[in-house]
């Protein structure tokens, strides 16, 4: 089953059908993944998911309509002709979208990409066997409690349009996603994402999780609300920035006057000098050009050194609010977050942070006071109380609700030199292809209320 | 097509203890007018179909888009593989599990099919809408959307069992946003949480063309509004802020999956443990929790959960003592409790998974009036805004567009940026007043996230107002 050939196979099938001025605008995605669920070291529930989903988005002038529709893929003969199988279906979808052109007005923010540039990315498949994995991961968790998903496969993009651009990105990856259990919410979590499996890899990580799961086994500490001088590792890190995503790096949510981001654009707020974040599509995993057929730069700073910088801008924003498009997607949020390594040397964290909590992983945030960029959020797993620069003692779960201006503002203390690349495990209708490039960050009076 | 893929089905089941095929068709139409200009009408036609084996103890699924007869011929061969490859480390012996073959039709009630009203027509319904918000120069930011989804599952057993089931949804939103100088406040009805079964006449229903000055109103009196004082005080909450309430704090908490810790590295555990069904005080005496998936109309109604068992109305809490969990057959079986026909999937390419359905909080006896009049000191909140809660789901804290100082027993100012937070394991204790049946409101939200792969499911939620004694209360900056 090749999704490429047959994605454009059908592409051009679907192109001649093009009538007049119009323009039509294709793009595909799919995956052939094995998700392999475990709990209590044992298999949950394990199995595939073949999906193939085509965009079809028909333009006549400003007018246009667009549909989603699923594939089966392959091909047969017609007529002593190979057709695809599903250009019956879809065909019939360019029709009704043509037929639907009429009860459409004009979209004065329509803007798509006019100036074809294709591109190609293929990338190998070095995959292991998933049963392989699989055996590998039980032998892990054998005599512990192991909780957690595998996914691995292909994951396929691709673009094409009747201007004659085509653009394709297929990666072959594995994520797997899991916590090692010490009992009830104590738990450290782990991760071991990327496209070549090596067993000794996966060994080291095992024994690192080990090693903190002993930690767990000390009484754990519960904190007065209050606050504190905290460690946000990379991953807690990259949650606490990421929400930045939801409504405070975009253009329309600037303009709208709902970024979480407003007040260092109206009232001169800024955050510490050591701060510069962007999207970094070449760094990262994540296809580099978008449904309106855009190719993204290679990156887009969004705040430098401390100062609001770039937004992320749509095509529906560019032609809205008369700016160039970047080739954000319509959520104008990041898909390779990468924030920038300070100077702070990670062996020398525990020491600097004194007496204070070494937060691994953070749980469920929320903006509390958006035009404040205030968040409320959890600490989980493996979170510790520490003191003159010794882990003493696992905390019980505590809230949080700081605001980033502050915890990025005055109150950071440093970031990491050391960064971590973190691949996204999210798989809400698809697998993921986002990323994180993040350090750890000392901030001092962090906000703890429950 | 439903017919062919049966009749694959039936051709191509293997030999082996159980075979089922859950087959999904989806079309999706959203309609949204943002600052008086019709946003792209997307829609969808997202057709699937998952197989599931059990073999020798073991479970594996496959789920295609592929629905021709190689196609599922591949998918089988691949669930049949994973029941087997995984049968000797399997979690449970899902041979054991109990699988009726059951037979039978459903559909949901619709008065004004969507499909009926002409595309122009459905526009003009939001377009209307949407240019009734814009009622000041403040206001920088307004919209209006239907979003229609229509649904047919197909559920087919090795063993014989048939069960088909029709449904269609409508989620109506309005959206209104204010600003001056660097403050920003919104007002929203509907949107996500305000789902339900059923055609157009769920506009009427649920007042859809009487909401638009109302929040016009509202957000410009937030906007001048000062922020919410801090303390501890009565909390009235709205349905609009309930649902999410018991959402979070009751329905995840007593999904059985979490309690036997599937959910713990990705969703979360929960507080509870299995010794406390039967006896467990969660709330005060008022709190009368059901678990209903027979409501027409709700956004989570269906007559077989999608591993084919018929569903019925349970209550969950009665009288603010824990009685059952919210579990599917499996976890049933696993946990050894009694639970409900809860065992659901986003779509046909994601398993099922615990899921609390309709999960409804019971109306009491008071008048709006007599919960307002029996606050001293306090604040009535409405429409969720924030949301956020421990992997445990017990420290909550959650904030709302809408608040309104209550002194006396008697309204008085509006606030803005109210929150409040608690623990789940005491908050419904201090329950001390629940609205009567006829302020009881029916919502749904089509966002529940959970799963690993991550599904996000349909839930409905029917709830009064309900009144909260010395609760911890703050504002914004």
């Amino acid at each position: 089953m090749d999704m490429k050939t047959d994605f454009f196979r059908l592409a051009e099938e679907l192109l001649d059908l093009v009538q007049g001025d119009e323009v039509l605008l294709l793009n595909f995605a799919g995956e052939s993944t094995d998700f392999v669920r475990f709990n209590q070291s044992r298999v949950r529930q394990p199995g595939h998911v073949h999906q193939r989903y085509l965009s079809i988005e028909l333009i006549d002038g400003q007018r246009h309509a667009g549909a989603r529709i699923t594939l089966g893929g392959g091909h047969h003969c017609v007529n002593g002709k190979d057709e695809s199988v599903d250009r019956p279906h879809a065909a019939g979808v360019v029709g009704q979208l043509r037929s639907r052109l009429a009860d459409l007005p004009e979209d004065p923010h329509l803007l798509y990409n006019d100036q074809p540039h294709s591109t190609d990315q293929e990338g190998e498949n070095h995959l292991p066997d998933v049963e392989e994995v699989v055996d590998q991961v039980l032998s892990a968790g054998a005599d512990r409690d192991l909780v957690g998903l595998h996914a691995q496969g292909g994951i396929y993009r691709g673009f094409a349009n009747s201007l004659g651009q085509r653009n394709w990105s297929a990666t072959h990856s594995f994520n797997l996603d899991w916590s090692f259990y010490h009992r009830a919410d104590k738990a450290v979590k782990c991760g071991y994402a990327g496209v070549n499996w090596r067993a000794a890899e996966f060994g080291a990580r095992v024994d690192t999780a080990v090693a903190q799961l002993a930690l767990l086994g000390t009484q754990a500490k519960t904190i007065a609300a209050g606050r504190y001088r905290v460690y946000l590792a990379p991953v807690a890190l990259a949650d606490f920035v990421g929400l930045l995503n939801w409504g405070g790096v975009g253009l329309k949510a600037q303009r709208t006057r709902q970024s979480s981001l407003l007040r260092m654009m109206t009232d001169g707020v800024r955050l510490h000098d050591s701060v510069t974040l962007m999207d970094n599509t070449r760094a990262g995993v994540a296809p580099n050009f978008q449904v309106e057929g855009f190719l993204k730069p290679d990156h887009v700073t969004l705040i430098d050194a401390g100062a609001h910088a770039d937004s992320l801008v749509s095509p529906r924003s560019a032609r809205e609010y008369g700016v160039p498009t970047n080739g954000a997607g319509a959520g104008e949020g990041a898909e390779s977050l990468d924030l920038a390594a300070g100077e702070l040397p990670a062996e020398e964290v525990l020491q600097r942070l004194g007496t204070g909590v070494w937060i691994n992983n953070l749980h469920y945030l929320n903006y509390s006071d958006r035009p404040a960029c205030r968040i409320t959020g959890m600490t989980r797993f493996a979170c510790f109380w520490v003191e003159a620069g010794q882990i003493v003692a696992p905390i019980n779960v505590m809230r949080f609700d700081e605001s980033l201006f502050r915890a990025l503002g005055d109150n950071l203390l440093g970031l990491t030199r050391e960064r971590e690349m973190i691949l996204d495990s999210g798989s809400y209708g698809g697998r993921d292809t986002s990323s994180a490039h993040f350090p750890g960050a000392l901030v001092e009076d962090f906000n703890f209320n429950l | 097509m439903l017919k062919t893929v049966e009749q694959h089905f039936r051709e191509l089941t293997p030999a082996v203890d159980f075979c089922s095929l859950r087959l999904v068709s989806r079309q999706d139409e959203v309609i949204e007018v943002r600052q008086d200009i019709l946003q792209p009408v997307d829609t969808e036609d997202d057709v699937g179909a998952m197989i599931t084996v059990v073999d020798g103890g073991g479970l594996g699924y496959a789920a295609t888009s592929d629905l021709s007869a190689a196609g599922l011929r591949q998918a089988l061969e691949r669930a049949t593989h994973w029941a087997q490859e995984t049968a000797s480390a399997a979690i449970v012996d899902h041979g054991k599990v109990q699988r009726p073959p059951l037979v039978g039709e459903y559909a949901c009630a619709i008065a004004r099919p969507w499909a009926a009203t002409p595309l122009g027509e459905r526009i003009d319904l939001a377009r209307q809408e949407c240019a009734r918000l814009k009622t000041d120069d403040r206001i920088v930011d307004w919209s209006a959307s239907l979003w229609w989804i229509a649904e047919e599952q197909l559920y087919l057993t090795s063993d014989g069992g048939r069960t088909q089931q029709r449904f269609e949804y409508l989620i109506p939103g309005l959206s209104v946003t204010a600003n001056e100088g660097s403050e920003t406040v919104s007002r929203r009805f509907g949107g996500f949480d305000l789902g339900r079964q059923g055609g157009l006449e769920i506009l009427d229903d649920v007042h859809f063309f009487d909401q638009a000055p109302v929040i016009s109103d509202e957000v410009l009196q937030l906007l001048v509004a000062p922020n919410c004082p801090t303390g501890v005080m009565d909390l009235l909450l709205d349905p609009d802020q309930m649902y999410l309430q018991i959402h979070e704090s009751i329905g995840h908490p007593l999904e059985l999956d979490r309690i036997l810790g599937d959910e713990r590295n990705y969703a979360g555990t929960s507080f509870v443990s299995l010794d406390m069904f039967g006896s467990y005080r969660y709330g005060s005496d008022l709190l009368n929790i059901t678990f209903d998936p027979t409501i027409a109309g709700e956004f989570a109604t269906y007559r077989w959960d999608d591993d084919g068992v018929a569903a019925d109305r349970q209550y969950i809490i009665r009288q603010g003592i824990l009685e059952r969990a919210l579990g599917g057959s499996t976890s049933q079986m696993r946990a050894a409790q009694p639970g409900v026909a809860n065992s659901r999937a986003c779509s046909w390419n994601r398993p099922p998974i615990d899921r609390m359905a309709n999960l409804n909080l019971e109306p009491g006896t008071s008048s709006l009036e007599e919960l307002i009049g029996a606050v001293e000191h306090g604040i009535h909140m409405k429409r969720n805004l924030s949301w956020s809660i421990d992997d445990s789901r017990n420290k909550f804290q959650f904030g709302c567009e809408h608040g309104q100082m209550i002194r006396n027993g008697k309204l008085a100012e509006v606030v803005k940026k109210p929150n409040y937070n608690g623990i789940s394991a005491t908050f419904w204790r201090s329950l001390k007043g629940v609205g009567n049946a006829a302020l009881s409101e029916v919502l749904g939200t089509p966002f529940c996230g959970k799963g690993e792969p991550n599904q996000v499911i349909r839930v409905g939620h029917a709830s009064p107002p309900a009144l909260f004694a010395d609760v911890d209360v703050f504002g914004g900056e």
